[in-house]
């Protein structure tokens, strides 16, 4: 299949480039980007993007596919749907699976079944421990060639240091990211964040500190021993602050936000939203700020989903009972352009960087970039078209979003995946 | 429109004082010879309890039949979830039984408002997690106002387990809102961060939280806080937060001493205290099966 993208604003971080240009793809690669190539009589598909925005496929770096074993609340089928529509052509998906991705096994089965029916590229992660239990190392080396392109326990914190320390040393062989879920257990015994709102319904707070702590020891024990870690979902000030100052130590450490940690406060909770409850929970306003600011600064790579689909049994429910976490593959462009290209925080183009060139870098896949001879994954929006969340028409199983009537701008026109217009029009191709 | 009684957030102080108002008259009944009215003739009342209790749900049963309602109780020992039904299917089947009223009690913050919206019958919060306690604010708010007149103005001091307390956060609600001044007091490890945004005064320290007070109130101390490395000991608590007669003299000299029970003698309240003339705690029982009445009867009649 041949694709030429005319008259679009091209935007592509990894060389520079934001202009208005054509795209010419030819057999799944990036043929040409630059005005009028030349292309007379050749057979091929045009979209004219005029006033719209041409970038690489987004890549979530942090997604829960929950196949397999919790295939109700999603599946590679479905959660990749979901992702295509959000304009995310690449997931990284994380092994609290049933059972856990923590063997070659597992990682081939997901690749598999991704190639059968996914949408969208999957990159699976494998956990740090044996049965995500935090006590033996996973045979991470293993994982890696089968495919494998990071390693975390998440949805658990990695108590022991020393473990921990042992993960960045063992993953480093094999060029494999560590991604840590911080959270002291201790500290982090709670429904929502520690303060007014959650002292208003009498339900337990969760200190920031909770999470502080355990970023605070893994930027540590990384520059003790030169390694390298990937803070995840970050949702504090104070880990914003931890994670500037180690980086003008030098110190190996990237980090990643979510949409809902810039674009929400912990009053999304008020009246009981389950919808609202995740973990770590939604912060105050400072910290919205303080996680804008780190975008602004550079001190937050990059921007993943966390998308965590749940079965609304799940959800509507007390809730102290209520599982934590959202689904957000479907809206999170949408949020960072409205709350952060919009608002000035970021420019497109570094929306672009920390939703797909920096992901693929802290991950080394080859993807997040517009490049000649680059695989093409392709997103192509228009960032002033406004749509309104309808929650019942997710792509996703799980309908768990706190965004139901929210305004968003930039819903996905054309994906490419592999060289393949997956969404055309806003419709699904295949 | 179905009426709710799911916390005191939720009410105005006008409503609010006509369910006091209401409560009053119901209490002459609750202390006459006779005590049948025909208030809930031909309604069903339900009491759901998944947390034991003895005098809240009696208090609710009585109240109930005083006025001619049939009232059944269903108690469930754990969660729902636990027992293998939702707490949602549960409700929906007391519900499609016929049920006018239902009382609830539940561990989790929040499970009343789940519920609200899905069934037909008025839902009372009987006490939801850490949440509020509704009835039991308003008892006290009778109660006291029945001792001292009024309640706009006076100083209420509220002394104990704040962090857990259901029945300290509808206190807060509804004594500020009928113009109350509110302090709370109690082991910095049960003081709830950012509680002072509800609009009262935070005290890890008895004396200042009491000093000047109308109105003590004692808050229930539970054992297993104490297992969770929240306090050292009952005994350490009782000598720096207990209220003795020593420490109720740094109170107005006729504050009244109040405690929503069950107590621990020698914990939150000396023997001397709960058994004193300033105490009013059995006067607060009376007032509780008179303030669920008014709240029925209220609800049963278009809500307040």
């Amino acid at each position: 299949m041949r694709i030429l993208i005319k008259n679009g604003r091209v935007i592509d971080p990894a060389n520079g480039i934001d202009e208005v240009t054509d795209i010419f793809v030819e057999n799944g690669i990036i043929s040409e980007v630059g005005k009028d190539p030349d292309l007379e009589g050749i057979d091929m598909e045009v979209i004219d993007a005029e006033g719209m925005c041409v970038a690489p496929g987004l890549v979530d770096m942090h997604v829960h596919l929950r196949e397999p074993g919790q295939e109700y609340k999603e599946d590679i089928e479905s959660g990749t749907k979901a992702a295509v529509f959000g304009g995310v052509t690449s997931v990284a998906c994380m092994p609290n699976t049933e059972p856990v991705v923590d063997n070659e096994a597992i990682v081939r089965f997901i690749k598999t079944k991704a190639e059968e029916c996914g949408y969208a590229n999957v990159f699976p992660i494998g956990a740090i421990s044996k049965g995500l239990e935090g006590k033996y190392l996973a045979e991470i080396g293993e994982m890696a060639f089968a495919g494998a392109v990071g390693v975390s326990d998440d949805g658990r914190p990695v108590e022991n240091s020393g473990l921990m320390r042992r993960a960045m040393e063992y993953a480093g062989m094999f060029d494999m990211i560590v991604i840590s879920h911080c959270e002291d257990p201790a500290l982090g015994e709670g429904d929502m964040n520690e303060g007014a709102a959650a002292s208003s319904m009498g339900l337990r707070g969760i200190s920031p500190a909770a999470e502080e702590v355990m970023a605070a020891r893994d930027i540590l024990v990384a520059e003790a021993i030169g390694g390298r870690v990937h803070i995840a979902h970050i949702s504090t000030r104070g880990t914003v602050e931890l994670v500037r100052r180690a980086k003008e130590r030098g110190v190996r450490v990237t980090c990643e936000t979510c949409p809902h940690y810039f674009s929400l406060t912990e009053e999304a909770c008020l009246g009981f939203n389950t919808n609202a409850k995740m973990n770590p929970p939604l912060r105050t306003a400072d910290d919205v700020e303080a996680i804008k600011e780190g975008l602004r600064d550079g001190t937050i790579d990059c921007i993943v989903t966390d998308h965590a689909p749940h079965h609304p049994d799940e959800k509507n429910c007390e809730f102290s009972a209520a599982k934590n976490g959202i689904v957000g593959l479907e809206t999170s462009l949408g949020l960072g352009i409205k709350n952060l290209v919009n608002e000035g925080v970021l420019t497109m183009s570094g929306l672009i960087e920390k939703m797909s060139l920096n992901p693929s870098r802290i991950l080394g896949i080859s993807r997040g970039t517009l490049g000649a001879g680059k695989c093409a994954d392709i997103v192509i929006f228009d960032p002033s078209e406004k749509w309104t969340v309808d929650t019942s028409k997710l792509h996703s199983k799980g309908k768990n979003s706190p965004y139901g009537g929210f305004e968003l701008y930039g819903k996905p026109e054309y994906v490419i995946v592999g060289g393949e217009i997956v969404i055309n029009r806003g419709e699904l191709m295949k | 429109m179905k009426h709710d009684l799911l916390g005191l957030k939720e009410l105005s102080a006008d409503q609010i004082g006509h369910i006091l108002d209401t409560a009053a008259s119901m209490k002459e009944i609750v202390k006459s010879p006779n005590k049948k009215t025909p208030h809930l003739q031909g309604k069903t009342v339900v009491t759901l309890f998944y947390e034991n209790s003895t005098r809240t749900r009696l208090s609710f049963e009585l109240a109930a039949k005083y006025m001619s309602a049939n009232a059944a109780n269903i108690s469930s020992s754990g969660s729902s979830v636990a027992k293998g039904e939702t707490l949602i299917d549960t409700a929906e089947t007391i519900n499609a039984m016929g049920t006018d009223i239902l009382v609830m009690r539940h561990g989790m913050s929040g499970a009343p408002h789940l519920l609200s919206p899905l069934v037909s019958a008025a839902v009372v919060n009987a006490g939801d997690g850490m949440n509020e306690h509704p009835t039991q604010a308003l008892l006290d708010m009778l109660t006291i106002r029945e001792h001292k007149g009024r309640i706009e103005g006076l100083k209420v001091a509220i002394v104990g387990d704040v962090y857990h307390s259901r029945v300290v956060r509808s206190n807060i609600y509804g004594l500020t809102k009928m113009g109350a001044e509110v302090s709370v007091g109690g082991p910095a490890t049960l003081l709830p961060m950012g509680i002072e945004k509800l609009g009262v005064k935070a005290f890890d320290n008895v004396q200042e939280a009491i000093v000047d007070a109308d109105v003590v109130m004692g808050l229930r101390i539970q054992l297993e806080r104490q297992k969770k490395g929240l306090f050292p000991s009952t005994r350490e608590y009782f000598r720096f937060f207990g209220i003795d007669e020593q420490r109720l003299k740094l109170a107005k000299p006729d504050a009244i001493v109040m405690h929503p029970g069950p107590v621990n003698r020698g914990v939150e309240l000396s023997t001397s205290v709960i058994d004193g003339e300033r105490s009013v705690i059995t006067d607060q029982v009376t007032s509780g099966v008179a303030v669920r009445m008014a709240v029925m009867y209220l609800l049963s009649r278009g809500g307040f």
